[in-house]
C-alpha cells in the first residue's frame, strides 16, 4: 500500500512535469500549427543560464526570474527570425527547423557551458515528509514544483479566458486570415504565443533540473518525448489535455517503473503515443473532429 | 479604364443600348452616381501566379447603398474582395477608402480604417463561443460600451439564445447573422460581404438580404455584395456590377439588370 502510494506520489509530481512540458508544445502547435522540437533544447540552455547565475552566488529565485526572461526573449526571437520565414510553407520545412534548432542549441551549450555533468541543488528540501516511520515521495521541492505548473495553468487559462491579448491570441490561432480580417494583428500574436511557450518551457526545464539534482545539455532530451506523448495523449490543441495527459502519463509510468521495471518506461511512453494514434489520434480532448496525418 | 468602358458598351450592344453604363466607363470621377462613393476600385488587376484573375476592374460602392457583384464561377468576385482587402495583392491598380489611398495598407488596418470583410465560408471562428466571435470583432476599437454588443443581439435574437455556446453549434444562417453582426461592431464605411447565400436554404437566403437591406436602409451601411445567386442579389441591391473572366462586364441600376434579358441569360444563367 504504501508502495502504491509512493508511485501515485510519484507520479502525479513527474505528471505535473510533463504537463507543463506539454503545455509549451501545446501553445505552440495551436498558434502555428508546429510541433516544436527544439523545446527541450531551449528549455536547457535557459536552465543552463540560471545554474550559472545560481553558481554563482546569486539565489535560485533570481536564477528562476532570469531563466523565465530568457525564455521569453528566446522564444519570440526564434519564432521571428527561424519560424517566420518557414511559416505558411510545407509543414515538414518547419519541422526540420525545430529540429536542426535543437541540435544547434545544444551544441551552443556544450560550447558555452560545456558538457560535464552539474549539480543543480533544488530551492526546498528533497527529503520526503515522514509519516509515522515511513517516508511519502512528496518534499517541499515537489510542493513547490506542483504549486508551480498549477499557478502556471491557472495563470494561462485566466490569460486565454479572460483578457483582451488572450482572445486575439485564440483567435489568431484558430482562424488566422478572419482574425487578420478583424484587425487582430496576427504576426504579433504568434511571436507571443511562442513567447509565452518558451516561458513554460522554461519553467519546467528548471523544475526538471532540480528533481534530477544533476544536468548535461541533453538533460532534457528524455522529456520532449514524454512531454510530446502526453500532448498527444490529451490532445495537442487543448491545454487541459495537456494537462490531463501529462498527469495520466506520468502516472502510469510511475506504476510501470515502480512495478515492472525501470528499463520499460521509455517503451511504455512509447506504446502509450502508438495506442492513442491508433485508437484516438485526436487525443482524448481534441475539439476537431479529425486531424490530418 | 478605357478597357472597362470598351467592355461596358460591348454589353449594352447586346442589350439595354443607351442606358447609362455609369460607374464602369466614368469610374472615379462617380459617372452617374447618385450617392457618393465610399470605396472606389480602379484599374484593380490581380493574378495568382501567371493566371490573370482581375483585369483592370473599376467599380465603386455608394454611400448608403448596396452594389451588388456578380457573375458565375471563377469570374473573379471572391478575388475581387480578397484584392481589395489586400488579402492577395493587385499587380495593377487602386483601392480607395473614404477618401484614401489603402491599396498598400495591411490587412490588419483596413478594419481600423472603416472596411469589414466577411470572407466566403462565412468567417465565424468556430473554436470561439458566439460572444467572444463579437468580441474579436471589435477589439481594435479598444473599449466598446456593452449597449453595442446588445444592439446586435436585439437585431439577431437567434444568435442571443446562443451566445455563450460554441460558434460550430451554430446553422449555416446563424453564422451569417453572426458575421454580419460582428461586422457592424467595427463600424465599418463599407461591408463587403462575400457570398452570403452560399449553402444556405432560399427561406434563409431571403431573410439575410432581407437584413442586410433593412441595415443599409436604417444605418446608412454600404455594402459591397458579391453573390452568385444573381436573383436574389438584385432583388436588393442598388448597383449592380456584372463580373466575367476577370473584368467588368457591365455596371447599372439593379432592377434594369435584372429586367435585361440577354444579359440575364449571357452571364447570370437566370
Amino acid at each position: 500500500m504504501r508502495e502504491f502510494i509512493n508511485l501515485t506520489l510519484g507520479g502525479v509530481i513527474t505528471g505535473a512535469v510533463y504537463a507543463a512540458f506539454a503545455l509549451a508544445l501545446v501553445l505552440i502547435w495551436r498558434s502555428t500549427r508546429i510541433v516544436n522540437f527544439a523545446q527541450g533544447a531551449m528549455a536547457a540552455i535557459t536552465t543552463f543560464i540560471a545554474l550559472s547565475l545560481i553558481e554563482s552566488g546569486q539565489s535560485y529565485w533570481v536564477g528562476l526570474a532570469v531563466a523565465l526572461l530568457a525564455g521569453l526573449v528566446l522564444g519570440a526571437v526564434v519564432e521571428r527570425l527561424v519560424i517566420r520565414p518557414v511559416e505558411g510553407g510545407p509543414e515538414l520545412n518547419a519541422v526540420i527547423v525545430t529540429l536542426g534548432l535543437f541540435i544547434a542549441i545544444q551544441a551552443l551549450i556544450s560550447v558555452l557551458f560545456g558538457v560535464n555533468q552539474r549539480a543543480f541543488v533544488a530551492p526546498f528540501s528533497t527529503i520526503g515528509f515522514r509519516v509515522g516511520d515511513s517516508s511519502l515521495a512528496l518534499s517541499p521541492n515537489t510542493l513547490f514544483t506542483l504549486g508551480a505548473v498549477l499557478l502556471v495553468m491557472v495563470g494561462l487559462t485566466a490569460l486565454f479566458r479572460y483578457t483582451r491579448v488572450g482572445l486575439a491570441m485564440r483567435a489568431s490561432a484558430f482562424g488566422q486570415e478572419v482574425a487578420r480580417l478583424l484587425g487582430v494583428r496576427v504576426g504579433r500574436m504568434l511571436t507571443l504565443g511562442w513567447a509565452l511557450a518558451a516561458v513554460v518551457g522554461s519553467l519546467a526545464g528548471m523544475l526538471i533540473a532540480a528533481e534530477v539534482t544533476f544536468v548535461t545539455p541533453t538533460y532534457m532530451d528524455a522529456l520532449i518525448v514524454f512531454g510530446f506523448v502526453a500532448a498527444v495523449l490529451g490532445g495537442l490543441d487543448s491545454p487541459v489535455g495537456a494537462v490531463v495527459g501529462g498527469l495520466l502519463l506520468g502516472l502510469l509510468l510511475s506504476y510501470v517503473r515502480g512495478y515492472v521495471g525501470d528499463e520499460l518506461v521509455g517503451l511504455a511512453a512509447l506504446a502509450v503515443l502508438v495506442v492513442v494514434l491508433l485508437v484516438r489520434p485526436g487525443g482524448l480532448f481534441s475539439t476537431t473532429q479529425t486531424r490530418r496525418a | 479604364m478605357a478597357d472597362a468602358g470598351a467592355h461596358g458598351s460591348t454589353a449594352s450592344g447586346a442589350g439595354a443600348a443607351g442606358l447609362t453604363r455609369g460607374a464602369a466607363a466614368g469610374g472615379v470621377a462617380g459617372g452617374t452616381a447618385t450617392a457618393p462613393a465610399v470605396l472606389q476600385v480602379e484599374g484593380l488587376s490581380a493574378a495568382y501566379g501567371p493566371v490573370r484573375a482581375l483585369q483592370d476592374v473599376t467599380l465603386q460602392a455608394e454611400h448608403g447603398r448596396i452594389t451588388a457583384v456578380l457573375g458565375a464561377n471563377g469570374a473573379g468576385k471572391t478575388t475581387l474582395l480578397r484584392t481589395i482587402s489586400g488579402l492577395v495583392r493587385p499587380t495593377a491598380g487602386r483601392v480607395v477608402l473614404g477618401g484614401e489611398d489603402v491599396t498598400r495598407a495591411p490587412v490588419e488596418a483596413m478594419v481600423t480604417k472603416g472596411m469589414a470583410h466577411v470572407p466566403e465560408g462565412r468567417g465565424v471562428i468556430a473554436e470561439l463561443t458566439v460572444d467572444e466571435n463579437l468580441r474579436v470583432g471589435s477589439l481594435f476599437r479598444g473599449k466598446v460600451p456593452s449597449e453595442e454588443f446588445e444592439r446586435v443581439y436585439t437585431f439577431f435574437p437567434r444568435i442571443a439564445e446562443r451566445r455563450n455556446q460554441t460558434a460550430h453549434t451554430l446553422s449555416g444562417g446563424e453564422r451569417q447573422m453572426l458575421v454580419i453582426g460582428r461586422a457592424l461592431l467595427a463600424r465599418p464605411k463599407v461591408l463587403l460581404l462575400d457570398e452570403p447565400s452560399l449553402g444556405l436554404a432560399p427561406r434563409i437566403v431571403a431573410q439575410i438580404f432581407a437584413m442586410v437591406r433593412h441595415l443599409v436602409d436604417t444605418e446608412g451601411l454600404s455594402v459591397l455584395l458579391v453573390e452568385q445567386n444573381a436573383r436574389s442579389a438584385l432583388s436588393v441591391a442598388d448597383t449592380g456590377v456584372v463580373l466575367n473572366l476577370g473584368r467588368v462586364v457591365v455596371t447599372d441600376d439593379a432592377a434594369r439588370l435584372a429586367g435585361d434579358e440577354d444579359l440575364r441569360h449571357a452571364y447570370l444563367g437566370f
